[in-house]
């Protein structure tokens, strides 16, 4: 985009340009949407085949955090719609504020996913050498509830049961868990970069009722990527939580 | 420019249908509703995105050609989805519960449950 | 244009693409953001692809000479195939004809100054780039031993070769793929000229369109299945290995939900080219122009249903089987449409046998035989005996070589002189292109009868009854490299010495022969009005023909 919100030499008028930008978004959104299915498709096909490690390996999810998580992203994606307002309305400096609430609660996930990964690898749930599902129930920290731990060693133990490949399915859950937050974080990373960009140009007052498709098209990336974690959550975070 | 602006009024509805939606996904996560918790929980999630795309990314107020764009992009993955599980719902179910599938020399290396 | 009985001296116009000065001599091509420009950056890349490939194949064909197996380790031999597939699939077959024809003509088609985002267009080539170095490394440190198709666990576990900068870089060119398919789709709909509608469109357009639409659809899986067989080889994860609880029919669920779409990709374009060759020298309007249009998208579409057929024999279910194998015989309905639509283009048309026409006869003809022999194989009974034989591999050649690389030379004979602005020896060049026919007939024909006969593909060896067939099909293949040299040679030879082809030589219709040969860095000095319809041989004053007027015969190259 012109720096200006001038025309680019090889569009004829600003409307086209305007529509070939908002297009474009869009058309890049698709291939976000098959990028992330293909991982959809992955999950659909190892939850039917191993349901109960996916219930188990979500059970040690914290759901507080998640759903927070939640809340926080939501928030987001309103005061984002709301920066696009902003500028379409002509209020300069609320296109600012609404940007940088944006980034703040953006950095917040992060934040808290970055709390969750670290609980992980304090629980030997991380993929590979020394993954062990029955890990935290056998080491118990001075924070934790020993009645959870109870239920949940009771939860591995009937689990065993019927499904003696836990700790390889669980595994299986968990390399989902991890790739698929790991590329919805990777993707607000990105987003957030884009948003740092926005608010550097917003304080020079660059986006108006005229010119403000940077932050519409950005608008549509981070709804986009809210729209993933609003399937993420339940599919991740709630698989087998009312035994 | 002959954009539609979205009044923070609508924004404001659609947020908080949101953050109900996302109570009842958690509340009926609890419930023991049997084969339907999945359902209901994806139900739910496929409104909330569906608010999302047409009010805070502006598609209800999108030419045609944006909401086509959309539908396909929702339709490809139901392809992909769908498809493949006329694959793997119309196997044999050879899962027998009990039975290990692993080979104990392959895995060795990692920790036996 | 005028007629040929006085014609002038052409001369090359002044000013133009490619003597245009924007800065110094290198960094104005590499930092261009001119469509045309950048198709021709494509082109040097994908000729030097196209090469690498070649010389695997050249290899591969010299060993199958004797049943045992003449030139190389039975590893080396599995690294042979795989690299020829991977450099010819994914850095010859699916950029050549939307990179470099896709990119020079599809603005000057319609009307337009340049696509909708030539820096993305700039930034799709390097990412090309990219993609290919890591994959150049990988073919210089290890190779690659797990067939172009990587099935797991071998590719993510067994395999002693470099995989992992392999999938890297097929990876990043999948990034190429999209933008340039995003940047063609987002042109075609908001950059056309006044009066330039959706039906007055080149068909070649329409082929592009569908192609991009394919892209955008279907790279994103490649790319997460290719990324996540990296990560299971990187930290040992198991989503497709068995030994750990994975699946590996689920990687080929997700690698041919792209993979099988992607022969489209490679196709689709190749039809668009012979879509304007065939009217240009038939000299009349293409046959039900609509239909040709609409089974470009038919094929985008019904292309993405039919992926696993693939895996017949691999142990889907059934009832899967049966399903894909039934929609495979719907996807062949359109091709054919296309064909005789062609066939209904050339009767009572004014033939004239040039080279571009040529190769898009070739094409015809190779095609039906690839096509109708992909009906053989979605025939489930059948399948069971030739799946994994030499018929599919004679299958599959005789669409992508046959096919489109016949598409795309063809497509280099009728556009070099819009892009250079020069004509290039006529006798030669039909002369090539009827080596190259003869050549890949006897190159690929022998192989449907090895395969049917039992002869399996990726094996370095083969039973000695095989043999006389197998060296058939290698001096085939010498007479197939000749068929590529030559033009290689009177091509480069025509850009110093070959005669100036003026702006319409042919003459055709599209909008591309309106502008100067080769054309100005903007395309057209004043945004044109489209106000005809497309291949209208007989209203077209604007370019000479008009209506009662004798039409004047093609430019030819050596005169």
């Amino acid at each position: 985009m012109h720096r200006t919100g001038e025309l680019y030499g090889h569009f004829e008028t600003l409307e086209q340009q305007k529509e070939s930008a908002t297009l474009g978004m869009w058309i890049f959104l698709v291939t976000e949407v098959l990028f992330f299915g293909g991982l959809f498709l992955t999950y659909t096909i190892n939850r039917r085949a191993f349901s109960t490690a996916f219930g188990i390996g979500s059970n040690t999810l914290d759901i507080t955090l998640g759903a927070g998580n939640t809340v926080v992203l939501i928030m987001s994606s309103l005061t984002m719609a709301m920066a696009v307002w902003s500028a379409q309305v002509g209020k300069k400096k609320l296109v600012s504020i609404f940007l940088i609430a944006t980034l703040g609660l953006g950095t917040v996930f992060l934040g808290v996913k970055a709390i969750e990964y670290k609980q992980k690898y304090d629980h030997h749930l991380i993929p590979g050498h020394g993954f062990d599902m029955r890990y935290r129930s056998a080491h118990p920290t001075a924070s934790d509830d020993l009645k959870e731990l109870a239920r949940e060693k009771q939860e591995v133990q009937t689990a065993i049961k019927s499904d003696p490949d836990i700790n390889y399915h669980g595994q299986l859950y968990f390399s989902l868990y991890f790739g698929m937050t790991g590329l919805h974080a990777l993707h607000m990373i990105v987003g957030a970069g884009l948003l740092l960009w926005l608010i550097k140009g917003s304080f020079v007052g660059r986006y108006t009722p005229q010119y403000n498709t940077p932050v519409e098209i950005v608008g549509l990336y981070w709804h986009f990527v809210d729209i993933v974690w609003i399937y993420l959550f339940p599919l991740l975070y709630l698989i087998d939580r009312h035994h | 420019m002959s954009e539609h602006i979205v009044s923070p009024k609508i924004y404001a509805v659609i947020f908080l249908s949101l953050m109900i939606g996302t109570a009842i996904t958690v509340w009926a996560a609890f419930q023991n509703f049997g084969k339907f918790n999945i359902v209901i929980a994806l139900v739910i999630a496929s409104i909330k995105a569906t608010l999302v795309v047409l009010y805070f990314m502006h598609a209800r107020y999108s030419p045609r050609r944006t909401q086509l764009v959309i539908v396909c992009s929702v339709f490809w993955l139901a392809i992909m989805l769908v498809l493949t599980l006329a694959d793997y719902g119309t196997r044999a179910h050879d899962l027998q519960p009990g039975v290990s599938r692993l080979t104990p020399r392959a895995t060795s290396h990692f920790i036996q449950a | 244009m005028s007629d040929t009985l006085t014609t002038p001296a052409l001369e090359l116009p002044h000013k133009h693409y490619l003597n245009a000065t924007y800065g110094s001599g290198l960094r104005s091509w590499l930092l261009t953001t001119d469509h045309k420009r950048i198709a021709l950056l494509y082109l040097c890349s994908v000729t030097v692809f196209f090469f690498i490939g070649g010389v695997l194949a050249t290899m591969i064909r010299i060993h199958l000479l004797t049943p045992g197996g003449a030139l190389v380790t039975p590893e080396t031999y599995n690294k042979l195939f795989t690299m020829h597939g991977v450099a010819m699939i994914f850095f010859f077959l699916i950029p050549s004809i939307p990179a470099v024809f896709g990119n020079f003509l599809i603005p000057l088609m319609i009307g337009a100054k340049d696509l909708a985002f030539p820096k993305i267009n700039l930034l799709s080539w390097y990412i090309y780039i990219i993609g290919g170095g890591f994959v150049l490394y990988s073919f210089s440190t290890g190779g690659l031993d797990t067939g172009w198709t990587f099935y797991t666990p071998l590719s993510s576990v067994y395999s002693n070769s470099a995989v992992t900068p392999a999938v890297i870089g097929i990876f990043i060119n999948g990034f190429s793929s999209i933008l340039t398919g995003l940047n063609f789709i987002v042109t075609i709909h908001t950059m056309r000229a006044p009066g330039m509608t959706w039906f007055r469109m080149p068909l070649f357009v329409w082929a592009h369109y569908a192609t991009s639409l394919v892209m955008i659809l279907g790279t994103p899986v490649i790319a997460i299945t290719l990324l996540l067989a990296g990560l299971e080889r990187m930290f040992h994860l198991g989503f497709f290995n068995p030994a750990l609880g994975g699946d590996p029919i689920l990687f080929q669920h997700l690698f041919w939900f792209y993979s099988h779409p992607a022969v489209y990709i490679m196709i689709l374009p190749a039809m668009g080219v012979i879509s304007e060759i065939i009217p240009t020298f038939a000299r009349k309007p293409i046959f039900g122009y609509s239909f040709i249009a609409g089974s470009s998208i038919a094929i985008a579409v019904i292309g993405f249903l039919v992926w696993a057929h693939h895996m017949f024999v691999t142990g889907e279910s059934t009832y899967a089987a049966l399903t894909f194998s039934f929609l495979s015989y719907v996807v062949a309905i359109p091709s054919a449409v296309k064909v005789f639509n062609w066939t209904s283009t050339l009767y009572k048309g004014s033939i004239s046998w040039d080279p571009p026409m040529i190769y898009a006869l070739g094409f015809i003809g190779l095609f039906v035989i690839g096509g109708l022999t992909g009906l053989f194989l979605a025939c489930l009974g059948l399948d069971i005996h030739i799946h994994d034989t030499y018929f599919v591999v004679a299958h599959f050649h005789y669409i992508m070589v046959g096919g489109a690389v016949m598409g795309y030379v063809g497509a280099l004979h009728f556009w070099w002189p819009k892009i250079t602005g020069r004509l290039y020896p006529r006798a030669l060049s039909r002369f090539a292109a009827i080596i190259l026919f003869i050549g890949f007939n006897l190159t690929f024909f022998p192989q449907f009868i090895l395969g049917y006969l039992g002869m399996p593909r990726r094996y370095h060896t083969y039973p000695p009854e095989f043999q006389v067939l197998n060296v058939l099909s290698t001096a085939g293949a010498s007479i197939l490299a000749l068929g590529y040299l030559l033009p290689m040679s009177y091509l480069t030879w025509s850009m110093r010495y070959g005669k100036v082809a003026g702006p319409n030589p042919w003459p055709a219709t599209g909008l591309e022969w309106k502008t100067d040969s080769p054309p100005l860095t903007e395309n057209f000095e004043v945004t044109p009005e489209v106000t005809w319809e497309p291949y209208d041989f007989k209203n077209r004053p604007d370019l000479g023909l008009a209506t009662g007027a004798p039409l004047p015969a093609p430019a030819h190259g050596d005169d």
